[in-house]
């Protein structure tokens, strides 16, 4: 027997197995740093001294990279647009666009992470440094994780288009789902370790 | 879902929304910059980020319109999401030495 | 993701017809059947169930002969665990930390969900699999990358982690090697119950056969429904927890170190500025949901046994429910109950001491609802009812210990004493695991086609309820003489412990007694899959969905897609010339029956 509902939505919940699937890994992921966001209060309130992000992190390099996120999640939400209204060109050129956009908010944050490395501010420095790091090093692992399948779409797994559209469309749009989480979390990261 | 009409009015949309991002990001960077007492400061930066992360969801991720059940999930998600934020805040914030 | 998408439409239809070309590999170790998985999550499970509970029977001959040499074992063990036989203290704390790891998160968890879990609920619910089935068979590797990992840490210089099965900050954090293998392994473990509990919930939401609506869930589908839910909220913050004590250990840095630490007399090298009280937080804003975990699957499989074996519906299915949803709410408000010795003020120790009151009267509906279920049955004593007998005063036992725990006053004498182990095992041993081995006589016959020796089952029964009250019940008396728990000599230094302290001897000499009263198990196990009765598909006159398939099931598991009529306890119905009403039997075919 065939598994039901993996494209289809099924009549009385109006979902498909892989929109509850994302969800819930969503649900689990806002646990995951909500508890780093819990553990960043903590410290913070428990330490005599807390120095502001402008002090030590880079703002505008930090303001740049939020754009650079925020505009890959409006290439990666018009490339599922593209798909549904039937243009896979447009796709091709929506998804290229936001892996580049992935690409160049990691290449920044390289920039970034070496800058601190050379002036030797490491997690053992203290505990603003250590959440920093923490915060967005597992940050930049969803980012390269969302690459990877946003990448898969774009090239190999695009084959689907031809045999099953539909099947495809949900793809990226749950691989979509995805993303916009990790450009969420980037949007709480980034004042409440730059600008606070 | 809807034809084409419809995923052109929904592109419209996300090109609002993005331009309410771009714009909430300067605001909140230019805030920053006039260094308001730390309640105040706090309390600005997380209206906008709480703004920026509800348009995402609402419209990128289309949770403004999203099946009931998602809802429920989410619901519930944020209700942990908040104990875990919380209790342990409000348990550092209660020492015995108080008493 | 993407990924989350498994097995496209393409794939699953040609797969029926393929299955009998899958090579080994495919068909018994690489599988996606849910069937297989559950079979390799039970065994695996119940492997290291023995293994650890192997590490238990050690510590129990030094607590009841500290220091003495263990005859031939002990030399086996080498010279940096037991030189001469004599159990070293790092030895001690490795068994005792690894032994709450491993029966917890490689052995309960795994056999109640991810085997029981994996086997019935498909078949429960009229499915022909998991919604997602290569995450689930990803799920079952990343489990057994995650327990190798874990029996490898032994083998590291300085041994396994030693800081007790919650692995408290600061001690974890200045802790040798094994520890690091310790986070590593959980990380595995959490990830393989993330994606676990991802595919119960899509495939309990999704998959249910037609007709078969919410409320005409077996009470099963419901538990692991909850604990699926409880895994996938609850971890996430453990595992959160799990990178900041890598980034201490492997970075050096002080999320959980204080300032000014003090280690053998050295300020230690870290920076400060950290909150030890934080792990505490994160670890059991986990472990406190992890104990519904691993008592949730244990009502759910002990409901479907009692109602199938009183020959009686369920008394109060829906309220059941409802207790079980609130149960697993409330389960997430309740965990500094652990902590009231941190230094909590009593505002804060009032509210989750009120919250853990509350939380008891689910857990109450849930057990009443299962006593008065047996009232005016015509019970059939088989060994699998007998085990979900069993477990109903020893889980009262177990939650009643508790109450006292609960409270912030209560808990002031008994906190980390013998009390709270025998509190907890009353709950875990002869409580779910007894409800697991009802699981296992249950549904073997579903799995093998075969019933299992009800003759062995009852010498496996009886011996194993004796013995295990005659480990943990001296275990309260202990801990009300004030005896902590962790101590390497059992507490014969103390002089307060002397008058209690011959219980040690008495609980020893039942665990090996218990481990022995496993060997009919084991026995029986193997000899049923190849000599045991064969059955047709119902031999238990059961009712649920999961009693249609052939026993047992082929790949894609039913003939025809079964259709749910009614509910899921229709036992004892007036008027039908059988005592049960299967669900799947529709009104003509019950009129001709």
């Amino acid at each position: 027997m065939e598994i039901p509902f993996t494209v289809a939505e099924r009549p009385d919940t109006g979902l498909n197995n892989g929109k509850i699937g994302i969800w819930l890994f969503l649900a689990s992921e806002v646990m995951l740093f909500g508890a780093l966001f819990a553990s960043y209060l903590m410290l913070r309130i428990g330490a005599t001294v807390w120095p502001r992000g402008d002090s030590i992190l880079n703002v505008p390099l930090a303001t740049v990279n939020t754009i650079v996120l925020i505009s890959s999640s409006v290439t990666m939400v018009m490339a599922w647009a593209s798909l549904k209204r039937n243009d896979f060109g447009k796709f091709r050129l929506f998804q290229g666009l936001t892996i580049l956009a992935g690409l160049c908010f990691l290449g920044i944050k390289y920039v970034e992470y070496s800058a601190k490395f050379h002036h030797g501010l490491l997690p053992s420095k203290n505990t603003f440094l250590a959440i920093y790091f923490t915060l967005t090093g597992l940050h930049g692992l969803h980012v390269i994780g969302g690459m990877v399948v946003n990448g898969y779409l774009w090239g190999p797994g695009a084959k689907l288009w031809k045999t099953d559209p539909e099947h495809f469309t949900n793809r990226v749009e749950n691989s979509g789902l995805f993303w916009h989480f990790v450009d969420l979390v980037w949007i709480f990261l980034f004042p409440v370790l730059y600008l606070l | 879902m809807g034809d084409h009409a419809d995923i052109d009015r929904q592109v419209r949309t996300y090109i609002l929304v993005f331009v309410s991002l771009m714009a909430l990001t300067i605001i909140t960077v230019t805030i920053s910059r006039f260094h308001l007492p730390v309640p105040a400061a706090v309390t600005v930066a997380l209206i906008v980020a709480c703004i920026k992360g509800g348009l995402v969801a609402s419209y990128f991720m289309h949770l403004i319109s999203e099946r009931k059940l998602i809802y429920w999930v989410l619901g519930f998600t944020v209700a942990c999401f908040f104990a875990v934020l919380l209790l342990p805040l409000w348990t550092h914030f209660d020492p015995i030495l108080n008493h | 993701m993407a990924t989350l998408e498994t097995a496209p439409a393409h794939e699953a239809e040609h797969e029926h017809a393929e299955h009998q070309h899958l090579g080994f590999w495919r068909q018994y170790v690489f599988s996606t059947d849910h069937k297989v998985i559950g079979i390799q999550y039970a065994v695996t499970g119940l492997l290291f169930l023995l293994f650890g509970f192997g590490l238990v029977t050690l510590m129990r001959w030094q607590l009841a002969y500290p220091g003495r040499a263990l005859p031939w074992l002990g030399k086996l063990l080498g010279d940096t665990r037991m030189p001469g036989g004599a159990m070293l203290p790092e030895f001690y704390n490795q068994l005792g930390a690894m032994h709450g790891t491993i029966m917890v998160f490689m052995g309960v968890v795994p056999l109640a969900v991810g085997g029981f879990g994996n086997f019935v609920l498909p078949l429960q619910i009229g499915a022909p699999d998991m919604a997602f089935p290569k995450i689930n068979m990803a799920s079952y590797w990343s489990y057994f990358l995650g327990g190798m990992t874990m029996l490898a840490s032994f083998f590291v210089p300085g041994g396994a982690a030693q800081s007790g099965w919650t692995s408290y900050a600061p001690l974890s954090v200045i802790a040798g090697q094994g520890q690091t293998m310790w986070l590593f392994g959980m990380i595995f473990l959490i990830t393989s119950s993330l994606l676990g509990s991802i595919n119960f919930i899509v495939t309990t939401i999704q998959l249910r056969a037609n007709g078969l609506s919410f409320f005409r869930l077996p009470f099963f589908v419901w538990s692991q429904l909850v604990t699926s839910f409880l895994l996938l909220l609850a971890f996430p913050p453990l595992e959160a927890a799990g990178v900041m004590q890598l980034m201490d250990r492997l970075g050096g840095s002080s999320f959980f170190m204080p300032s000014g630490l003090v280690v053998s007399g050295q300020v230690a090298a870290y920076t400060g500025g950290g909150n030890p009280l934080l792990w505490q937080h994160l670890f059991w804003f986990l472990a406190h949901p992890e104990v519904y975990v691993l008592i949730l699957p244990a009502f759910g499989i002990v409901s479907e046994v009692i109602a199938n074996n009183t020959r009686k519906p369920l008394w109060g299915y829906k309220i059941m429910v409802y207790s079980l949803w609130f149960l697993g709410f409330m389960s997430f408000i309740v965990w500094a109950h652990h902590m009231f010795f941190t230094g909590m003020g009593t505002t804060m120790a009032t509210f989750f001491q009120t919250t853990t009151m509350i939380i008891s009267i689910p857990s109450v509906v849930i057990l009443s609802a299962l006593f008065l279920s047996l009232w005016g049955g015509s019970i059939r004593f088989n060994t699998p009812m007998l085990f979900a007998l069993a477990f109903l005063p020893m889980f009262g036992i177990g939650g009643l210990t508790g109450l006292p725990l609960g409270l912030s006053a209560a808990d002031i004498p008994l906190h980390d004493t013998y009390y709270v182990i025998g509190h907890f095992h009353y709950v875990v041993a002869p409580g779910t695991i007894f409800a697991l081995f009802a699981g296992i006589y249950h549904w073997f016959p579903k799995a093998t086609g075969r019933k299992m020796s009800e003759r062995l089952g009852k010498l496996h029964f009886w011996p194993s309820l004796i013995f295990i009250n005659g480990i943990f019940m001296p275990m309260f008396i202990l801990g009300l003489a004030g005896v902590s728990r962790r101590l390497y000599d059992g507490g014969a230094s103390y002089d307060f412990a002397k008058p209690v302290l011959h219980w040690n001897v008495f609980m020893s000499i039942s665990a090996w007694g218990l481990a022995l009263a496993q060997i009919p198990f084991i026995i029986n196990f193997f000899m049923s899959i190849k000599r045991g009765e064969k059955v047709g598909q119902n031999p238990w006159e059961a009712t649920t969905l999961e009693w249609a398939a052939p026993s047992p099931p082929p790949h894609g598991n039913f003939t025809t897609a079964p259709v749910a009529y009614r509910g899921p306890y229709e036992y004892s119905v007036p008027g039908h010339p059988t005592d049960f009403t299967p669900q799947f039997l529709s009104a003509q075919q019950q009129a001709t029956s």
